[in-house]
């Protein structure tokens, strides 16, 4: 037993730590750490900047461009990121379609991919959510029609992320409508600029617009886009979902938010006093702190299984589980902290480099609007419904 | 950063895990939860004989462990078979206190506890002190070449197997440790069984003369040797817990495999399923919390005894919600005396009594937190 890092680990530590200091903005982190919506210039620049240093594919083996990093190393990595408050990187195609393209896809499609993610030429969204499978998603209906050379795809995904900044999507669409709902199912790379692909925002209940609806109509996309075989993208969707994600539990992001949180704490008074003297206020936020020490440790032995080689399988459901109801807690402490000036809803302070002074003090502006924006977090990648399905499936085997 | 156990380690969890399935079944449990004083001399001397009660030791005491997690490894086990026998008492607590404040004749003793010859267990909390190790009214007199003491001492886990105690007094040199003989004159013991099957003692003092030579240790390290006891005794009883709520999680999903109604069993009823997942979750966090807090035995104070609080109020919490959600997955078998699974519940809610509950640990995090916030705001 031995909770500590290497000697090796903590000097890579120390690396990030100078880069972070040395290479990223100011501007950038404050607009993060108050939780401000990011542009695509701030998204892009920030994947530029970690490019640069060649970090940006830190899941990625080192003869295509990534950093050949162990799971440890990832983990590190990932945490300094969210304590300097850094956007986080947009995951689409560096941890979604770039391991399927490793694993399954054609040495063309790697070529031309590949480098396209790295340099920022392409934007990836993921288009696997239709109206009408969302949680059951191999009931998904988007159509895929062969025709020559082309396919000419038909039908609607949904709750796609940032798709309105995206230039391509990974799609899963149904190639066979006569066999079982998994077995019929293919994953296709469709340019978003093809005639007959439309995007409309949808606005959420914090006044953002970060999921889209995506419609095609008669979309002709060549045969070549096709990942893999015909009729097996399901089995690479659910690569996908069992490829090592360090990342599930969020522990980086709960700590940072947990700072956060107290720095708030400090400021706000009550009774005369800063809130974090208030009894009961505080033993709300030392439970908190409590679980959050518990699970940096759930995940950190996850993360050493991982890193020995061992796939973390079902057990990244309990990290997905706890990690996001650990951070919806500190989220919701985060808006109550504030009081009164959690109400005021003044959306365009919200949005970068926008000109619009919000009501109160600085931190208050996100606060309520972040606490109903990662009412997400339960919801999606598999909710943690779905999530304790396969707890009781595949650890309790019931 | 590596999370499994040393070979040395694992071997002397192997051994207890195979010593007690082989030894310690439900009609053995109940022989020493039967015993007058709530132990079996013969599983006592086998400890001994295993290396079991060494294990809790430092080498410097002719052990071989003292670690957090040795201790954790051998509760552990104890918690997964419901054992009753003090060791926690005698083995851990009382170890360190003699271990960091005891005489040289005094240390001498606990090659004898080493060898299950000899039990030696601390009778600190009094009948107003609640968790407070230092809330004492027990009084330690001078009288000539020594000191008087009178007072009480509350619920004294292992009090009835007691050769010796060592019992906190306050006197004119501040708070104080005694080594006493149980049978020494005014030394009233009145014993009884707690619900979870271990027993204890209500223990008076009625004007107990001591020789000088039974204090132990300056009066200025017993607060700090009582929390550094405290902290060893945590991990002792958070391994307790996460031993316990392994079997009781073990039963309950063997329960709801096997056990049919509406035509099928239980385990195929996505509310219970769903019920099922979140002990498992919370389980891991009590394991994780447990490494944590065993992983800084030897930190310096503030640090350790913030994991200290940490892990007594996540595993108390965690505790309940096991205690409960398995009785009631299981229904009304869960709530008879002959089913194994009543004992480790009974076992982990009384646990949350021991060395501070749930919100006990967590004020005293609070604390941790408001000085570690004013530090940085300092600085």
């Amino acid at each position: 037993m031995d909770l500590n890092y290497s000697a090796e680990e903590l000097a890579f530590r120390d690396e990030v730590r100078s880069f972070l200091n040395k290479d990223l903005s100011q501007t950038l982190s404050e607009k993060v750490r108050l939780g401000k919506r990011l542009s695509k210039t701030d998204h892009k620049e920030w994947h530029a900047t970690l490019n640069k240093q060649g970090w940006l594919a830190n899941n990625w083996p080192v003869e295509h461009g990534g950093t050949g990093w162990n799971a440890v190393y990832r983990h590190i990595f990932e945490e300094e990121l969210c304590l300097a408050h850094a956007p986080r990187t947009i995951p689409f195609g560096l941890s979604m379609l770039a391991p399927v393209l490793l694993k399954f896809g054609s040495p063309a499609q790697k070529d031309h991919f590949l480098p396209r993610i790295l340099d920022g030429t392409d934007w990836w969204c993921q288009g696997y959510s239709e109206p009408q499978a969302g949680s059951d998603l191999a009931s998904l209906k988007t159509r895929a029609v062969r025709d020559g050379d082309h396919y000419v795809v038909n039908g609607q995904k949904t709750w796609t992320t940032l798709g309105q900044y995206a230039d391509w999507i990974f799609c899963l669409v149904r190639t066979d409508q006569d066999v079982k709902p998994q077995e019929g199912i293919s994953f296709l790379l469709i340019d978003m600029k093809t005639p007959g692909v439309t995007v409309r925002p949808i606005t959420l209940i914090d006044g953002g617009q970060e999921v889209n609806e995506v419609f095609f109509e008669d979309v002709r996309v060549p045969v070549a886009n096709l990942v893999g075989e015909e009729n097996k993208g399901w089995t690479y969707a659910k690569y996908l979902l069992t490829h090592e994600r360090t990342n599930i539990a969020g522990v980086g992001f709960s700590t940072a938010a947990l700072v956060h949180l107290k720095e708030i704490c400090a400021k706000q008074m009550s009774g005369g006093k800063p809130l974090l003297e208030n009894p009961y206020f505080a033993g709300r936020v030392a439970q908190i702190e409590i679980d959050l020490m518990a699970m940096a440790t759930t995940n950190l032995r996850m993360i050493a299984k991982a890193a020995a080689g061992q796939a973390p399988g079902a057990e990244s459901s309990m990290l997905k589980i706890k990690g996001t109801e650990i951070r919806q807690a500190i989220n919701d402490l985060t808006r109550r902290a504030i009081g009164r000036y959690a109400m005021p809803f003044v959306s365009e302070a919200m949005d970068s480099g926008a000109n619009v002074q919000g009501v109160g003090p600085e931190y208050a502006a996100a606060a309520s609007p972040g606490y109903f924006n990662n009412r997400k977090l339960s919801i999606f990648g598999g909710s943690n419904e779905i999530q304790r399905n396969i707890i009781s499936k595949a650890i309790l085997g019931l | 950063m590596d999370f499994n156990h040393s070979d040395e380690r694992r071997m002397l969890q192997d051994t207890l895990h195979r010593y007690l399935s082989d030894n310690y079944d439900a009609s053995q449990r109940a022989n020493s939860v039967g015993h007058a004083q709530g132990f079996s001399e013969k599983i006592w001397s086998d400890f001994a004989k295993l290396g079991v009660i060494g294990a809790l030791f430092a080498e410097e005491y002719g052990g071989f462990g003292g670690s957090g997690f040795d201790i954790a490894v051998v509760f552990e086990e104890l918690g997964r078979f419901a054992c009753v026998e003090p060791l926690m008492a005698s083995g851990v607590m009382s170890g360190q206190l003699l271990g960091e404040l005891g005489t040289e004749e005094q240390k001498s003793l606990i090659g004898d506890v080493i060898d299950g010859k000899l039990k030696i267990v601390p009778a600190l909390e009094e009948p107003q002190s609640r968790y407070d190790l230092d809330a004492v009214e027990t009084t330690a007199k001078r009288v000539e070449d020594g000191y008087r003491l009178n007072g009480t001492k509350s619920v004294v886990i292992g009090g009835p197997s007691a050769d010796k105690l060592i019992v906190s007094a306050r006197g004119a040199d501040g708070l104080q440790l005694f080594l006493i003989d149980v049978d020494a004159s005014g030394v009233e013991r009145y014993s009884y069984p707690n619900l979870d099957g271990y027993h204890a003692s209500d223990i008076a003092l009625v004007n107990v003369v001591v020789p000088a030579s039974a204090c132990l240790g300056a009066s200025e390290a017993v607060l700090s040797a009582l929390e550094a006891a405290r902290a060893a005794g945590v991990i002792a009883l958070c391994a307790e817990a996460v031993g316990a709520m392994e079997a009781a999680k073990d039963l309950t999903v063997e329960y709801l495999r096997v056990r049919t109604q509406f035509g099928r069993a239980l385990g195929k009823f996505q509310a219970l399923q769903h019920r099922m997942s979140t002990v498992l979750i919370e389980i891991e966090q009590a394991r994780s919390a447990l490494i944590n807090v065993a992983g800084h035995l030897s930190a310096e104070p503030f640090q350790r005894d913030k994991h200290v609080s940490a892990a007594k109020n996540l595993i108390g919490r965690v505790a309940q919600l096991v205690c409960e959600e398995t009785i009631q997955l299981h229904g009304g078998i869960g709530m008879t005396e002959e089913y194994a699974l009543g004992h480790y519940a009974k076992r982990l809610m009384m646990i949350d009594h021991q060395l501070g509950d749930v919100d006990y640990h967590l004020e005293r995090f609070v604390g941790a937190m408001q000085r570690e916030s004013a530090r940085e705001a300092m600085s």
